[in-house]
C-alpha cells in the first residue's frame, strides 16, 4: 500500500481518480488523473469555472457521482481506507460520520413539510442507534452550533432566511461529527453580509473541532479568505495546487495566472480595465490533444498541442502541469 | 441628463387571505421601490448596486416601463415616460433597452441566433430584408461572434454562456438605443468571461455613445465598471455619489457593512474571523422599520434613527447620504 494511505495526518487522500459520464453522445472525461491529499484540520479548496469537474470531484468523494457518471479508477482513502471499492451499504456507514457534504444550493434542499429539527433528528437516527429525545437534544445543540439557536428546532424551512436555511444545512452536516467536510458552492447563493458570517463559522467549527474541510467554490475572492491551500481544476484536469499566499503572490500555471487576474477586486487595477481569458473552456466530449488549456493559453509552445503535461512538483509543496516547468521537479 | 427619476415607487399589493378579509385586516403592500429620486447624465454608467431584493431589479424594469409605477415619474430626454401614449411608446422603446441576468433563458431556444438578432428590427419595421441582414450581421460583429455567418444559423443551446450574452447584447443595442438598462449581466458567467463582457459593454457604450443603467449585487463589478453609484436597502437609495469614492469611503453604515463584507481575497481572513459591522438580517419588506429603515440593523443607531426618516442629503459635493450621522453636515439642501 502507498504510503498515504495510512497515515493518520491525511484525513482524505485522492490519488488518480477518473471519473466519466457516459451519456448517448459518447464518453465525457469529466475528471482524470486527480490526486489531492487533506490534513487534519486543514482548509482545502477545489476552484475552477463551471464544467470543470469539481463538483464531480466533490460527489465522488462520498460516491455519490449522479448517473450516468461513474468512478473508473484511482483511490479515495478516507482515514486511511480506500473507499471507492467499497459496497454501498458499507459506504453508507461512513457518510455523514466520517465525512458529510453540504450540497449546492443546500438551502432549498430541505423538506418544507418537516420542522428543521425533526429533519436533523432524522438523520442522526438513520445513522445511530439512539431515542428520538437524545436526537432532538443533539439536534438543539447543533442548531445552537451554527449559530441558528435551539428555539427555532421546531420551525419550518419557510420560517428562515436563506442564510439560516444554510446554517441548518451545515447544522445537518455536522450532526455525526464527520472529521471532513465537503462543501460545494455553500456561499454562492448567499448575500455579501451572510457570505461573511458563513465563512467565519466555518473558521469557528475548525477551531473548536479541528475539522477538514474541502471547499468548492469558482469564487476566488472567498476562497482566498477561507482555505489553506489550492488546486486549481481546469477541464477535468488538476493544473495547479499550492498554499493560498503562494497561489496568490506567484501563481505557476498560466490558466490560474489569468483566473487571478479576470476576477475583478476592489481597489486592485486600473478602473475599467477588465483583464479575461479569450475563448471558452473546451466540450468534454472532444477535448483538445495535449494540454486541454492550450487552445486558450498565451504561453503554449512546440510540446502543448501533442502532450499533456502531468501535475509535478516543481518547489516545495507546489504542484504544476505545465510545459513551461517541465524538468523543474523538486 | 438623459434621465431624471423623480419620487419613483412601486408598491405591490400583498395577497390577501380570506381570514384577512374577514377580520377586516387592511391591504398590505411590498413597498418593492419607496421614494427614488436621482438623475443618470448621458454617456454615464449608473449603478444600482445592493442584496437580494432590496428593488433595485424593480426600479430597472420601471425606467424602462416595463412596470408602471405606484407614484412617480421617470424622465426621459424631458419627457415623462408614464404620460406617453403606449402607440407612441412603441418608438421610445428603440431607445430604450435592457439586457437580463440569464442568457439561457432570454432568448428563445427555438430560434436561430440570425432570428433572435433581427426580431427586434422586423417589430418595428426597420430596413428591408437586406438591410437587416448587414444589421445584424453588423451587429454580431460588434459584440464579437465572429465570423458572423457561422454564428447566424446556430441556436441559442450551441453557444456557451458568454456567447449567449453577446447576442442578448446584439439584440439589445440592434435598435441602436440611447439608454440600456443591464440587471445583473454577467452574474451567471464564469469568472474568465465575464471580464470579458463586461469589457465589450464599455466599448460599445463608447462606440455608440450609450448610457447605461447597471444593476449589481457585486460591488468589486461595480467599483470597475460604474461612474456613479447608488446604494439601496429596501426600496431607498441609502447612499449615492461617484462610484469609486462611495466603495472606497463609504459614508452610510449600511455601505461600510457591506464594502467589508465583500470577500477582496485578503488572505489574512484566514486566520481571523471577519467582523461585519451589522446586526441582524433583513427584515420583512411589507412591514418596514420606523424612522430609519435601517436603524434596526445599524451600529451607529441613536437618539433620532428609530423615529425620523433621514433624507438623502448631499453631504459632500456630489456625494449623497441618507443617514442622521450627518445631519449638521448638511452643504447643499435635499438631494434632488
Amino acid at each position: 500500500m502507498s504510503l498515504s494511505s495510512g497515515s493518520s495526518e491525511h484525513v482524505l487522500v485522492v490519488e488518480g481518480l477518473k471519473v466519466v459520464y457516459e451519456t448517448s453522445f459518447g464518453v465525457v472525461d469529466a475528471a482524470s488523473d486527480v490526486s489531492f491529499r487533506v490534513g487534519r484540520g486543514e482548509f482545502f479548496g477545489l476552484a475552477g469555472e463551471s464544467g470543470c469537474g469539481k463538483s464531480t470531484v466533490a460527489y465522488s468523494l462520498v460516491k455519490e457521482v449522479p448517473p450516468p457518471g461513474r468512478i473508473v479508477g484511482g483511490r479515495i482513502y478516507i482515514n486511511g481506507r480506500d473507499v471507492v471499492p467499497l459496497p454501498d451499504e458499507e459506504m453508507r456507514r461512513i457518510r455523514w460520520k466520517e465525512i458529510s457534504v453540504i450540497p449546492q444550493a443546500a438551502m432549498n434542499a430541505l423538506n418544507p413539510v418537516y420542522s428543521i429539527g425533526d429533519q436533523i433528528a432524522e438523520a442522526i437516527l438513520a445513522h445511530e442507534d439512539v431515542s428520538k429525545d437524545d436526537a432532538l437534544a443533539r439536534a438543539e445543540e447543533l442548531l445552537d452550533l451554527v449559530g441558528v439557536g435551539r428555539h427555532r428546532v421546531k420551525s419550518y424551512p419557510h420560517e428562515l432566511s436563506g442564510g439560516q436555511r444554510q446554517r441548518v444545512m451545515i447544522a445537518m452536516a455536522l450532526a455525526l461529527n464527520p472529521p471532513l467536510v465537503i462543501a460545494d458552492e455553500p456561499t454562492t447563493a448567499l448575500d455579501v453580509v451572510v457570505q461573511a458570517q458563513i465563512l467565519n463559522l466555518f473558521k469557528e467549527l475548525r477551531s473548536k473541532f479541528n475539522m477538514s474541510l474541502v471547499f468548492i467554490t469558482h469564487d476566488l475572492t472567498t476562497m482566498f479568505e477561507l482555505v489553506d491551500r489550492i488546486a486549481v481544476m481546469y477541464a477535468g484536469r488538476i493544473v495547479e495546487i499550492g498554499p493560498t499566499d503562494e497561489i496568490v503572490e506567484d501563481p505557476l500555471h498560466p490558466y490560474t495566472e489569468l483566473l487571478v487576474r479576470a476576477v475583478p477586486r476592489i481597489g486592485v487595477g486600473e478602473k475599467g480595465r477588465f483583464e479575461y481569458i479569450p475563448g471558452s473552456p473546451p466540450n468534454l466530449l472532444e477535448p483538445p490533444p495535449g494540454c486541454r488549456f492550450h487552445p486558450r493559453c498565451p504561453k503554449r509552445f512546440e510540446p502543448c498541442d501533442k502532450e499533456e503535461p502531468q501535475l509535478v512538483e516543481v518547489e516545495k509543496g507546489r504542484f504544476v502541469a505545465c510545459h513551461l516547468y517541465r524538468g523543474r521537479t523538486s | 441628463m438623459l434621465i431624471e427619476v423623480r419620487g419613483l415607487k412601486k408598491y405591490f399589493p400583498v395577497r390577501r387571505g380570506w381570514s384577512d378579509v374577514i377580520r377586516g385586516r387592511k391591504q398590505k403592500f411590498l413597498k418593492a421601490v419607496n421614494d427614488l429620486n436621482f438623475t443618470i447624465e448621458e454617456n454615464e454608467v449608473f449603478c444600482l448596486a445592493g442584496e437580494s431584493g432590496c428593488g433595485k431589479s424593480t426600479t430597472g424594469r420601471l425606467l424602462v416601463r416595463l412596470l408602471e409605477p405606484t407614484e412617480g415619474q421617470v424622465l426621459f430626454e424631458g419627457r415623462n415616460i408614464y404620460d406617453i401614449p403606449k402607440k407612441e411608446f412603441k418608438e421610445y422603446r428603440k431607445k430604450m433597452q435592457i439586457i437580463f441576468q440569464d442568457p439561457y433563458e432570454s432568448l428563445n431556444p427555438r430560434m436561430t441566433i440570425y432570428d433572435l438578432v433581427e426580431e427586434p428590427l422586423r417589430i418595428h419595421g426597420v430596413g428591408s430584408e437586406e438591410e437587416r441582414f448587414d444589421m445584424v450581421y453588423q451587429a454580431l460583429r460588434d459584440v464579437g461572434l465572429e465570423p458572423p455567418e457561422d454564428f447566424m444559423i446556430r441556436y441559442p443551446h450551441q453557444l456557451s454562456g458568454g456567447q449567449r450574452q453577446r447576442v442578448a447584447i446584439a439584440r439589445a443595442l440592434i435598435l441602436n438605443p440611447k439608454f440600456v438598462v443591464a440587471d445583473e449581466p454577467v452574474s451567471m458567467l464564469d469568472v474568465s468571461i465575464r471580464a470579458g463582457i463586461l469589457k465589450l459593454m464599455l466599448d460599445l457604450k463608447e462606440k455608440y455613445g450609450l448610457t447605461y443603467l447597471f444593476i449589481t449585487h457585486d460591488l468589486s463589478v461595480a467599483y470597475h465598471m460604474c461612474d456613479r453609484l447608488a446604494v439601496m436597502y429596501l426600496g431607498k437609495i441609502v447612499e449615492m455619489g461617484p462610484a469609486d469614492s462611495v466603495i472606497l469611503d463609504p459614508r452610510h453604515p449600511y455601505t461600510r457593512a457591506l464594502v467589508e463584507a465583500v470577500p477582496k481575497g485578503e488572505v489574512e481572513y484566514r486566520r481571523r474571523l471577519k467582523e461585519v459591522p451589522i446586526r441582524g438580517e433583513v427584515p420583512s419588506p411589507i412591514d418596514l422599520p420606523s424612522g430609519c429603515i435601517f436603524h434596526p440593523r445599524c451600529v451607529e443607531a441613536f437618539e433620532p434613527c428609530d423615529k425620523e426618516e433621514p433624507e438623502l442629503v448631499e453631504v459632500e459635493k456630489g456625494r449623497f447620504v441618507a443617514c442622521h450621522l450627518y445631519r449638521g453636515v448638511l452643504e447643499a439642501g435635499p438631494g434632488r
